[in-house]
């Protein structure tokens, strides 16, 4: 083997040069509080990554070349096309996929730590088959997750919830397992169990599927984020494992933000993560809540919202799930771009859940040319709504709903949300009165100042713009 | 390295991070996840470890595909993240004029 030889591994050169990979990390991060600094920031991460990746082909000792010289091919090769190839609208299973392959890198270099050590012969000490373990354990669940995440969201297998019998209690018994053979494995650490670290891989890989899978799309966002933080804490484990300072910081780095913004997501669906996970609420909606009563609506065509919005001097527009589903987005905008030609001012309110993955909204209207600085959002805008003129819901249920605030008996009480019964007018762009996902009757659609457009969100958009430049 | 010292190292990058993430606004949130998911490709390393330093049939290859899984993790994330923000940084079009040519 011949080898390059230049940094001792564990030497302080080689660390040294990954304090400078993860410090450009942390700075690539700190730099995404505005789009401007964030693409240069994204850079700055990709730069520490190519020193961290050098700094590691450079350690005395390297060798099988060819090897790495393939794996990198084929994987850059995947990465660009993946990545050049992947429509905005599909980017949370684009997410996801990545996710899922970090995640099974790190249950594979696990596996192999092992096998190394039993070849070696010598005890493998506990303070590395311990994190060896976890990162095995969490990175299979991760990988395994993640696929079914995103063959949920590429539509390859059905979004509804799937749901098991005894499901609590097989996922249950299979945790149980993992602990206990990984206890077993560690308790002989002189001479593991190459087939009983299968077996864990194999149970944690079970888990995976079988978490994720009962959870409907609409939660997707959640999990996803949740299986990014899994994702990095195993690559942290494998830190641990290897004494790589670099692994250590960037795993714990994306843990610790991954954490962060699994609570706010799930704060902003107003349920706990506990619950994203194991309710397998997302489908199953309160039998009949709604149903039954016809209470009175107001119920207009295009024509008419086309003149309550031409004619008014600001309009708020609530874009939904609905409005991500139906790719409604540069439709929206041109109804926006025939409002603002008439000098109406037109901003979007978006709720933190809003799309399929946090921010996801976000990054489809942005796609359209919306204005970064016209994203508004919910704690931002909520103030402006008693002065805004008109409020157009497209695709957005739940999020609207005043009864999160007014009733303290509805079970979507305290989750926060955008006050449109707070404007003039509403106009809500919805097929039918149907309940959103939390499964009950919106309060909204029965306001005296609420008018419903039953159409899809694309097409209203497109009526909508087309008589605003015919008034 | 002594176990006590990265455990220091991992409980302040655990607050790094929260720090750093509490300061991007919630509209920002996919790129930034896309960018901490290319992130924690890094484990990329041990694959390169693990396969430099194999001698053993299938070592090697579960450490390929370790690297390739790896390097599709941080190439993919970080140019799908570089072209969210794209979306975001970029100037809008000088309207419809273009499109309407005149007769």
């Amino acid at each position: 083997m011949t080898s390059l030889a230049v940094l001792e591994p564990g030497g302080d050169l080689a660390t040294l040069l990954y304090i400078v990979s993860f410090s450009l990390f942390i700075f690539g991060v700190m730099q995404g509080t505005h789009p401007t600094t964030a693409k240069r920031g994204n850079l700055i991460a990709a730069g520490g990554m190519a020193i961290a990746v050098v700094t590691t082909l450079l350690l005395d000792g390297i060798g099988n070349w060819g090897l790495i010289v393939a794996g990198i091919g084929i994987g850059t090769a995947v990465g660009v096309i993946a990545s050049v190839r992947v429509q905005m609208t599909a980017m949370p299973q684009m997410v996801a996929l990545y996710n899922g392959v970090g995640g099974g890198a790190v249950a594979l270099i696990a596996w192999s730590e092992i096998r190394h050590g039993i070849e070696l012969g010598v005890e493998i000490p506990l303070d590395e088959l311990i994190p060896i373990l976890f990162s095995a354990v969490v990175g299979s669940v991760s990988f395994w997750g993640s696929n079914i995440a995103f063959a949920k969201l590429q539509g390859l297998i059905p979004t509804q919830p799937l749901a098991v019998p005894g499901q609590q209690v097989i996922n249950a018994l299979l945790l149980i397992g993992v602990v206990v053979a990984c206890a077993l494995i560690a308790s002989d650490n002189a001479s593991p169990s190459e087939g009983l670290f299968i077996l864990v891989l194999l149970a944690a890989a079970a888990l995976g599927n079988l978490v994720v899978l009962p959870i409907g799309g609409a939660d997707m966002p959640v999990v996803i984020s949740l299986l990014n933080a899994f994702t990095g804490l195993s690559a942290a484990a494998a830190g641990f494992a290897l004494d790589n300072v670099a692994l250590i910081v960037a795993g714990t780095l994306v843990g610790s933000s991954g954490t962060i913004l699994t609570m706010e997501m799930a704060t902003a669906m107003n349920r706990s993560v506990a619950n994203v996970l194991f309710a397998g609420f997302g489908g199953v909606p309160a039998a009949g809540a709604g149903d039954g009563e016809e209470r009175p609506h107001t119920s207009i065509g295009a024509q008419d919202a086309a003149i309550k919005l031409a004619y008014a001097d600001s309009v708020v527009i609530v874009p939904g799930y609905g409005l991500a589903v139906a790719q409604a987005q540069h439709a929206v905008k041109e109804m926006a771009n025939e409002l603002e030609k008439r000098g109406v001012q037109v901003n979007y309110a978006i709720h933190p859940v809003a799309g399929r993955m946090p921010g996801h909204m976000n990054v489809l209207l942005a796609e359209a040319d919306v204005p970064y600085e016209k994203l508004r959002e919910m704690d931002d805008i909520n103030p402006e709504m008693p002065r805004t003129d008109v409020a157009v819901v497209i695709g957005a249920n739940d999020v609207t709903n005043p009864a999160a605030k007014n009733d303290p008996n509805s079970p979507i009480a305290g989750m926060p949300i955008i006050e449109v019964n707070e404007a003039q007018q509403v106009i809500v762009i919805k097929r039918s009165l149907s309940p959103g996902f939390a499964g009950i009757d919106n309060d909204l659609f029965y306001e005296p100042n609420t008018s419903m457009l039953f159409s899809d969100a694309k097409q209203a958009a497109s009526d909508i713009a087309a008589e605003v430049e015919n008034l | 390295m002594d176990l006590i010292i990265e455990i220091t190292i991992f409980v302040l990058a655990a607050f790094v991070g929260f720090l750093a993430i509490s300061k991007v606004p919630t509209t920002l949130h996919t790129p930034l996840m896309s960018q901490t998911n290319a992130i924690h490709g890094i484990v990329m390393l041990g694959g390169l470890i693990v396969v430099g330093f194999a001698d053993d049939g299938l070592e090697k290859a579960i450490g390929l595909i370790a690297i390739a899984f790896g390097t599709i993790n941080i190439v993919g994330g970080f140019l799908v993240t570089d072209r969210m923000l794209g979306m975001f940084s970029r100037k809008p079009r000088p309207a419809a004029d273009e499109e309407r040519p005149t007769p």
